[in-house]
C-alpha cells in the first residue's frame, strides 16, 4: 500500500514538472488572465456590468501590452460558491497558465481564491468585493473597487457633522450588510450621533413593511438602509413611501445600491431626497466621466455603475503594472508594481495602498433629486483621501 | 425441499453481492484521471464527493422512497463540523472526518424521529424546512459559522502526516475516492441483505410492510441515520480538500443539484448516484467554460431530453438498452 | 390605531400575491399529480408581457393583466399537449426532473431576451402613493391588490361550486378513476384547468412586478414560497391555498414586526408544524 502511494506521489511529482515546463514554454508572447465572475444567477448583472468595464477598457487601448498579447478567459461561479471558484481558480493556475487572476464580485469567492494566489504566487485583482479583509489573505492582491467600511464610516461620520442628531439603521442579516452596519454605526457615534435603534433583516427578503414600521416607532432624524442590488432597494423605497416616511422630516440614507439607476425608475418620485454614499456613480460631473459614460453607452447601451468602473480601473491598473514590469507577469513583479500606482479615474483620483495594497479614494455624497423629468444621483458633498478604516485600526 | 426454501433468499442475495464485470470496469476508470487528465485532479475530487453524497440520497430515495429536498442539511454539519475542528487547531483530516460523521449521524438521527412519521408532499416540504431552518440559523450564528463571508483559517494536514493537499489535487483526488469506494462497499453490504430487502419492500408499500413483521419506522430510521452519516463524510472532505466552508454547503441549490444528479443516474441502483454526478458535473464544466452567461440553458434541454429519451435515468436507459440487447437471437 | 394594522395590511396584500401564484398549481397537483415545478416560469412570463407591453409598446397598465394571463395560459397549454400530457403517469421524480429542466430554459430564455437586471415598472398615477385613513399610511396599489385577488378568490369558489365544469373539477381532484368511470373527460378537464392556473401564475407575476420586482432568478425565487403555500393549504383545494397564503402572509410580517431577530426563519417554523400537525395540509382530503 504504502509503496502504491509512493509511486502515485512519484508519478504526481513527474507530471507537475511536465507541466510547468510546458508553461513556461508558452507564457514567452502572452500574458493569460483569467477572470472570475458570477455570470449566472442571481448576480449575474453585477457580473456583467463588471466584464463590461473591463471590455471597454481593453477595446480603448487594444489588447497589446508592453510588447505582450493579452488573453482572457472567462469563468462562471453561478454566485456565491467559494469551493467552486476555487476549483476554477485552481484550474485557470494549473492548466491554463493563467499569469493574473481577476474578477471576483463576491468576498467568499475572493478569499478561497486567495489561497490559490498565495500559494502560487500570482497577481489577484480583486475588482468589486468589498469585505476589508480579502487583501490581507494574500500579498498578491490589489483593489480596486472600495471596502464597505471605507463607504459607510465615512457617511456616519458625515451624518453626524450634517444635522442629523439620532439615527436609526436597517440592514441584511449577512456579511456586508453586517459590516456596513457596523461601520456607519462607528463613524456616526465617533462624530457624536446617537443611534436610537437597530434592526436586520433576512437576506431574501420580499417585504420591508415591517421594518419600515419599526424604524418608523422610533422617530429619528434618519434611517439608515443596507441592502444588496437587485429587487430590494425598490420595495425598500416603496415600504418607506407606504408607511409614509416623509423624506423632508426624516433623511433616508444609505449605500449605492439604494439609489441604482433600476431603483430610482421603479421608485418613482419616492426615491427624491434619497442620500448615497458610494465610489462612483454616472452622473459624476467631470470631462472624464463623461466620456468615460458616453464611451460605455455607445458600447453596451446603458449607463456604466460600480461595477464596471471596478472593472475598468482593475485593467488599468494591470495595464500599467505590466507596463512597469516591461511585461514581466510574474506575481512579485507585478505587485511591487501596483503599489503606490496613482492616477484619475472618472470617479476622481485613486492611489493602491503601498502598505495594504487597497484602494484610497474619494469618496462621494450623493443626493438624488429631479433633474428635469428623470431623477439623478447628484453628488452634495465628498471626503478625499480615504483608507480603508479597518485596516488603520488594525495597525494601532 | 425444506433445504431449498431456508436457502433461497440466501442464494439470491449472495447472487446480488457478486462483483460484475462492468463494476470492475467502472472502479478501474476512477483511476483513468490521474493518468490520462491530471489537471482535472480538482474537478475529480469534487465528482467523487457529489458522488459520495448522491449515494447517500440513493440509500434514502432510491431504496426507501424518501424523497427529501434537504439532505443538504446533513452535508452541511460534516463539512462546518470539520471545518471547525480545523480552525480550532485540529487539521488532522482522518480524524476530523470521523468526528463530522458522528455530529451528522447524531443529527440524522436525532431528526429520523420526525421523517420517519411522514411522506408525501408533506416529507418534502418537511425535509425542505428542515435544511432551510439549518441555513438561516447558521446565518445568525455568524460567530460561529462565519456567515456568508465562510469559515476562514481552515488548514488541513497532511494523510499521515505525509501527503500534503498539493495544488494540483493528486491528494484531494486520492482521499475523496478512496473513502467514496470504502463507503461505497459499506453500502453495497448493506443493501444486499435482508434489511436492504425490507426497505426495497417499504418503498414499494410501506403500508403492508408491517403484515409480514417488518418495524418500518425503525428501518427507516436506521437508514436514515446512515445516509446522514454518509452525507456528512461528503460535506467533511469537501471542507478538507477546498479548505472553505460556507453557508451554500446547506442551501436549496445543494440539495437540488444532488437530486438532478440522482435522477438524472436512475435511483435505486447504487451506481446511479455515481454515474449522475459524473454526467452533470462534467457537462455543466465543459457547457460553463464554452458559454459563461447560458450555459444551464443547455443543461436544462439535457434534463429535458433525458427525461424524454431515457427512463429511468441513464442506467435506466442503459439497462433496457442491454436487455434489449441480450434478448436479439 | 396602532401600527401594527398598517403592518398586518400590508402582509395580508403580500399573502393574496403569493395566493394568485399558487392557486394553480394546488389545483392542478390535487387533480392530476403533476408535480409541474415550471409553474413560477408561468408567473414569470406574465410579469415579462406585462412589462414589454408597457414599457415597450405603450399599452396601459389594466390592458396588459388580461394579456398577461393569456400569454401564461396559452404557453401552458402548448407546454402540456408537446411535453406534460406524456408524463402524467410518470414518477414524481421524472416530472421534477423535466419541469426543473423547462426552469433553465426559461430562466436562460428572460436573460438573454431582457438581461439579467430589474424590470422597470411605472405605475399608472391613481395606483401610486398612499392614502390615511384612522391615523395609518395604507398603500393604494396593495389595496388595488387585495380587491382583484378577493374578485378572482370569489370567481373560482363561484365557479367551482356552482357550475358543471367546477362540479367535474372537484369530482376528478376526488377521485381521478371514479370521475372517468362517470364519463367525465379527464384529459381535457385537466388541459383547461391546467390553463387556467398558469393563466392565474401569469396575473400573479404581472401584479407581482410592482411589488416585489422582477428578474430572471423570480422562476426559482418564488417557487419555494409557492411549494409552501401549495403543501401547508393541502393539494387540490381552492380554500386551503387561500387559507395557507393568508396565514404564511401574516405571521411572516407579523414575526418580522414583533420578533425581527427571527427573520424569515418564523414562515419554515410555521410551516413545519403545520404540516406535522395536518400532513395533508389544512384543507387537503386523502
Amino acid at each position: 500500500m504504502q509503496r502504491f502511494l509512493n509511486g502515485l506521489a512519484g508519478l504526481a511529482l513527474l507530471q507537475a514538472l511536465a507541466l510547468a515546463g510546458t508553461g513556461s514554454a508558452e507564457a514567452q508572447d502572452t500574458v493569460k488572465i483569467g477572470i472570475i465572475l458570477p455570470f449566472s444567477g442571481q448576480f449575474a448583472d453585477t457580473g456583467i456590468q463588471l466584464d463590461n468595464g473591463i471590455k471597454l477598457y481593453v477595446k480603448q487601448h487594444g489588447d497589446t501590452v508592453a510588447g505582450k498579447k493579452l488573453e482572457f478567459i472567462r469563468k462562471d461561479t453561478g454566485g456565491v460558491a467559494p469551493d467552486l471558484a476555487k476549483r476554477l481558480a485552481q484550474e485557470l493556475v494549473v492548466r491554463d497558465h493563467a499569469d493574473i487572476l481577476a474578477g471576483f464580485a463576491l468576498t467568499p469567492n475572493a478569499l478561497a481564491v486567495a489561497d490559490i494566489s498565495a500559494e502560487a504566487k500570482k497577481f489577484m485583482v480583486v475588482m468589486n468585493a468589498a469585505t476589508s479583509i480579502i487583501t490581507i489573505k494574500s500579498p498578491y492582491i490589489a483593489r480596486t473597487s472600495t471596502t464597505t467600511p471605507q463607504l459607510n464610516q465615512t457617511l456616519g461620520t458625515w451624518a453626524a457633522k450634517h444635522g442629523v442628531k439620532t439615527a436609526y439603521t436597517m440592514v441584511s442579516d449577512y456579511g456586508p450588510g453586517i459590516d456596513a452596519e457596523g461601520a456607519f454605526h462607528l463613524g456616526f457615534k465617533e462624530a457624536g450621533g446617537e443611534i436610537v435603534g437597530s434592526v436586520r433583516f433576512p437576506v431574501a427578503n420580499p417585504d420591508f413593511s415591517a421594518f419600515v414600521q419599526r424604524a418608523k416607532d422610533s422617530n429619528p432624524d434618519a434611517i439608515y438602509v443596507w441592502i444588496p442590488g437587485g429587487a430590494q432597494p425598490a420595495a425598500v423605497g416603496k415600504a418607506l413611501a407606504e408607511r409614509g416616511i416623509d423624506p423632508s422630516k426624516v433623511k433616508v440614507m444609505g449605500q449605492d445600491s439604494l439609489a441604482f439607476e433600476s431603483a430610482r425608475k421603479s421608485m418613482g418620485d419616492t426615491a427624491i431626497g434619497i442620500i448615497t454614499v458610494s465610489d462612483y456613480d454616472s452622473n459624476i460631473d467631470s470631462a472624464l466621466n463623461r466620456e468615460f459614460v458616453k464611451a460605455y453607452n455607445d458600447e453596451f447601451h446603458r449607463n456604466p455603475d460600480i461595477y464596471s468602473i471596478g472593472g475598468y480601473d482593475g485593467m488599468r491598473l494591470i495595464y500599467e503594472a505590466l507596463k512597469k514590469t516591461n511585461g514581466n507577469a510574474d506575481g512579485d513583479a507585478l505587485i511591487a508594481a501596483a503599489k503606490g500606482m496613482s492616477w484619475q479615474s472618472p470617479r476622481g483620483p485613486i492611489t493602491i495602498d503601498p502598505e495594504t495594497r487597497d484602494i484610497i479614494q474619494t469618496v462621494h455624497i450623493f443626493q438624488t433629486e429631479k433633474v428635469g423629468d428623470q431623477s439623478l444621483n447628484v453628488e452634495i458633498d465628498k471626503v478625499e483621501n480615504v483608507k480603508d478604516p479597518v485596516k488603520e485600526r488594525m495597525k494601532h | 425441499m425444506s433445504g431449498d426454501t431456508i436457502g433461497a433468499p440466501r442464494d439470491y442475495l449472495q447472487a446480488q453481492i457478486r462483483w460484475r464485470w462492468g463494476e470492475i470496469v467502472f472502479w478501474l476508470a476512477t483511476l483513468l484521471p490521474f493518468v490520462l487528465t491530471p489537471s482535472y485532479l480538482v474537478l475529480a475530487s469534487q465528482i467523487a464527493i457529489s458522488a459520495l453524497f448522491a449515494l447517500s440520497l440513493d440509500l434514502i430515495l432510491g431504496f426507501c422512497g424518501i424523497v427529501s429536498l434537504g439532505h443538504a442539511a446533513y452535508f452541511g454539519v460534516g463539512a462546518y463540523t470539520a471545518g471547525l475542528l480545523s480552525k480550532w487547531g485540529w487539521g488532522e483530516p482522518l480524524s476530523g472526518l470521523v468526528i463530522a460523521a458522528l455530529a451528522a449521524g447524531v443529527f440524522g438521527y436525532l431528526t429520523s424521529f420526525i421523517i420517519a412519521r411522514f411522506r408525501h408532499l408533506a416529507l418534502i416540504m418537511i425535509t425542505l424546512g428542515l435544511a432551510l431552518l439549518l441555513q438561516e440559523v447558521a446565518n445568525s450564528a455568524s460567530w460561529l459559522t462565519g456567515g456568508s463571508d465562510g469559515l476562514q483559517g481552515i488548514h488541513t494536514w497532511p494523510i499521515f502526516g505525509r501527503f500534503r493537499f498539493d495544488l494540483f489535487g493528486y491528494t484531494a483526488y486520492s482521499y475523496s475516492l478512496a473513502l467514496l469506494f470504502i463507503i461505497f462497499l459499506v453500502a453495497r453490504r448493506i443493501i444486499h441483505s435482508p434489511f436492504g430487502l425490507a426497505l426495497r419492500g417499504i418503498r414499494e408499500n410501506g403500508a403492508r410492510m408491517p403484515a409480514i413483521g417488518a418495524a418500518t419506522r425503525a428501518h427507516v430510521r436506521t437508514i436514515y441515520t446512515i445516509a446522514a452519516t454518509i452525507a456528512g463524510i461528503a460535506g467533511a472532505l469537501l471542507a478538507q480538500t477546498t479548505e472553505t466552508v460556507s453557508l451554500e454547503v446547506l442551501g436549496f441549490q445543494r440539495s437540488a443539484d444532488v437530486l438532478v444528479m440522482l435522477i438524472l443516474g436512475g435511483t435505486g441502483r447504487l451506481y446511479g448516484g455515481l454515474v449522475g454526478a459524473a454526467v452533470y458535473m462534467v457537462a455543466r464544466d465543459q457547457f460553463s467554460g464554452l458559454n459563461p452567461q447560458y450555459w444551464y440553458f443547455w443543461i436544462g434541454l439535457i434534463l429535458i431530453a433525458v427525461v424524454l429519451l431515457l427512463p429511468n435515468g441513464i442506467l435506466g436507459g442503459l439497462s433496457l438498452f442491454t436487455r434489449r440487447a441480450k434478448e436479439k437471437p | 390605531m396602532p401600527p401594527v394594522f398598517g403592518v398586518l395590511f400590508d402582509g395580508l396584500a403580500y399573502g393574496m400575491l403569493l395566493f394568485l401564484l399558487s392557486v394553480g398549481l394546488s389545483v392542478t397537483l390535487g387533480m392530476m399529480n403533476f408535480v409541474n415545478l415550471a409553474h413560477c416560469s408561468f408567473a414569470m412570463l406574465g410579469g415579462y408581457v406585462t412589462v414589454t407591453l408597457m414599457n415597450t409598446l405603450g399599452w396601459p397598465f389594466f390592458a396588459t393583466l388580461p394579456a398577461a394571463f393569456v400569454a401564461a395560459a396559452a404557453a401552458s397549454v402548448v407546454l402540456e399537449r408537446v411535453f406534460f400530457r406524456r408524463f402524467y403517469r410518470a414518477s414524481d421524480l421524472e416530472q421534477c426532473l423535466l419541469t426543473i429542466g423547462i426552469v433553465f430554459v426559461s430562466i436562460a430564455a428572460a436573460a438573454y431576451i431582457y438581461g439579467t437586471d430589474q424590470q422597470p415598472l411605472q405605475l399608472p398615477s391613481y395606483l401610486r402613493g398612499s392614502f390615511t385613513f384612522a391615523g395609518l399610511n395604507f398603500a393604494v396599489y396593495r389595496l388595488f391588490l387585495i380587491a382583484i385577488a378577493l374578485v378572482i378568490t370569489i370567481a373560482l369558489v363561484a365557479g367551482i361550486e356552482s357550475t358543471r365544469f367546477g362540479a367535474q373539477v372537484r369530482a376528478a381532484v376526488n377521485n381521478q378513476r371514479m370521475a372517468r368511470g362517470l364519463g367525465i373527460n379527464v384529459d381535457v378537464l385537466f388541459a383547461i384547468t391546467f390553463a387556467l392556473g398558469s393563466g392565474l401564475a401569469g396575473l400573479g407575476g404581472a401584479l407581482a412586478v410592482a411589488m416585489v420586482g422582477l428578474d430572471p432568478s423570480f422562476a426559482f425565487t418564488y417557487l419555494i414560497y409557492v411549494l409552501i403555500v401549495v403543501s401547508v393549504g393541502g393539494l387540490g383545494s381552492i380554500a386551503g391555498s387561500f387559507a395557507a397564503a393568508m396565514v404564511l402572509g401574516i405571521s411572516d410580517i407579523a414575526g418580522k414586526y414583533y420578533v425581527p431577530a427571527v427573520g424569515s426563519m418564523l414562515i419554515y417554523l410555521v410551516m413545519i408544524v403545520l404540516l406535522m400537525w395536518r400532513p395533508l395540509g389544512l384543507f387537503g382530503r386523502r
